[in-house]
C-alpha cells in the first residue's frame, strides 16, 4: 500500500467558511435590509449605534457574525482566485486568509474597546 | 409527414489519428436519420456507410454501460440516449469528452479514472468475514437507501468532463470516484471508511473541489456526485478536527 496522501489545512478555513455562509444566510438578508434601507432614510447617531454594543450579548453576537462574514468572504475571494490563475497559490491565500484575519483582528480590538474603553 | 424518413442533419467530428493527423480537426458527415435515432446510431452509420475508420465507444445501447460518454454541441453527454431530433436542425458538434487525453478520434484515454476507481477499495469490507454458512449481511431498508443512488453510477466520466478542477488538475479524484467512494461508506455492512476516508484528506483529494456543482448536472443517472463530494467534505473536515480522539484500530 502507498501511504496516504499528506493532508491539506483546507478545512479549517471550510469549516469557518461553512459557519459564515450560514449565519449570512440567516440574518445576511434582514442586515442588509435594517442596515442598507430602513437605517439610512433616519440615521441613528454614531453613540445610539456604539451604545448597541456596549450590551454585552450584542457585542458576542457582533463578534461572532462580522468575522465570520468575514472569513466566508475570503473563502471564496480566495476561490475565484485560484481558479483565474491570479497568482500563486500560497500569495493569493495569504491576500484572502490575510484580509480576514486583519479584519478578525480589528472587530475584536474595536469590540473590546467598546465593551471596556469607556 | 411524408417526408418523416428524409430527414438529414450535419454533424461535425473531432477526428485525430495520431498516425496520420498532426492535430484534431472537425470533418462534417451529413446523415439521414428518424425522429428516434440516437447520436450512436448516426456514428455507427457513418463508420458503415462513409467512413469506415471513425472510432467511438460503445456496448449497451441503452445508457447502462457507460462507454459511449462524448461532448455533444459542447455537453458531456452519453451518445446512445442523446436523439438527434433534439439537436435538430443541426449542424451538431460532436468531440471526445473534454479533460482526457484523445486515443483516437471519439475515443479518450481512461487509464487514469480507472486508477482512481480501484483506489478507493471498491468493495465492501465487512467488519468481520463470515462463513457463507452463516448467512447473509442483513440491511434494512433504510439503510440500503443511505448509498442506493450511488450505486447507480456507471462510470461514464461524464462528470469528470464537466468538472473544471478535474480540467485544472488531472491528479483529483474526481467527482466519479467519490460517489463510488460513499456508496461504500455509506454502506452498514461495510467497515473501511477510515481506509478510504485516509485517501482523500489531501489537496487531490475531496479539498481540490471549489462546489462548482457541474458534475451533478451531467451525470445521466442522478447519482449526484456534487453531493457524495460535499457529505465527504464534512466527514474529511471532522477527521481533521477529532482524528487526535478517534481510536486507532488498524495499523
Ligand atoms: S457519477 Fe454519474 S456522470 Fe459520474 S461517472 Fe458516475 S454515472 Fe457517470
Ligand atoms: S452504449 Fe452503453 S451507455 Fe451508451
Amino acid at each position: 500500500m502507498t501511504r496516504p496522501p499528506k493532508r491539506t489545512i483546507a478545512p479549517i478555513f471550510w469549516l469557518l467558511f461553512g459557519a459564515g455562509g450560514m449565519l449570512s444566510a440567516l440574518f445576511g438578508t434582514g442586515l442588509v435590509i435594517v442596515t442598507g434601507f430602513l437605517l439610512p432614510a433616519s440615521p441613528p447617531s454614531y453613540q445610539a449605534a456604539a451604545a448597541i454594543l456596549h450590551n454585552p450579548l450584542a457585542g458576542l453576537v457582533a463578534l461572532a457574525t462580522i468575522p465570520l462574514f468575514f472569513w466566508h468572504g475570503a473563502e471564496r475571494l480566495f476561490l475565484t482566485l485560484k481558479d483565474m490563475r491570479a497568482g500563486p497559490r500560497p500569495l493569493l491565500a495569504l491576500i484572502s486568509y490575510g484580509a480576514a484575519a486583519v479584519g478578525t483582528l480589528v472587530t475584536i480590538l474595536l469590540i473590546f474597546l467598546m465593551e471596556f474603553g469607556s | 409527414m411524408a417526408d418523416r424518413d428524409r430527414l438529414t442533419i450535419e454533424l461535425w467530428i473531432l477526428r485525430y489519428r495520431p498516425a496520420q493527423d498532426e492535430e484534431p480537426h472537425f470533418v462534417s458527415y451529413t446523415v439521414t436519420y428518424t425522429e428516434e435515432m440516437s447520436v450512436l446510431e448516426a456514428l455507427q452509420s457513418i463508420k458503415d456507410e462513409q467512413d469506415g475508420s471513425l472510432s467511438f465507444r460503445w456496448s449497451c445501447r441503452m445508457a447502462i454501460c457507460g462507454s459511449c460518454g462524448m461532448m455533444i454541441d459542447g455537453t458531456p453527454k452519453l451518445a446512445c440516449s442523446t436523439f438527434l431530433r433534439d439537436l435538430a436542425p443541426g449542424p451538431v458538434k460532436i468531440a471526445p469528452l473534454e479533460n482526457f487525453p484523445i486515443e483516437r478520434d471519439l475515443v479518450v484515454t481512461v487509464a487514469d479514472f480507472v486508477k482512481k476507481i480501484e483506489s478507493i477499495y471498491p468493495f465492501i469490507m465487512p467488519k468481520e468475514t463470515k462463513p457463507v454458512e452463516a448467512g447473509e449481511y442483513l440491511q434494512t431498508p433504510a439503510q440500503m437507501a443511505a448509498y442506493e443512488p450511488f450505486s447507480d453510477c456507471i462510470n461514464c466520466m461524464l462528470c469528470y468532463a464537466a468538472c473544471p478542477q478535474f480540467g485544472a488538475n488531472p491528479d483529483f479524484i474526481g467527482p466519479g470516484a467519490m460517489a463510488l467512494l460513499q456508496r461504500y461508506n455509506g454502506d452498514s455492512r461495510d467497515a473501511g471508511s477510515r481506509e478510504r476516508l485516509d485517501l482523500i484528506h489531501g489537496e487531490d483529494g475531496v479539498w481540490s473541489c471549489t462546489a462548482v456543482g457541474l458534475c451533478s448536472e451531467a451525470c445521466p443517472k442522478l447519482v449526484d456526485p456534487a453531493n457524495a463530494v460535499n457529505q465527504n467534505k464534512t466527514n474529511s473536515a471532522f477527521d481533521f478536527f477529532l482524528r487526535g480522539l478517534r481510536k486507532e484500530n488498524h495499523s
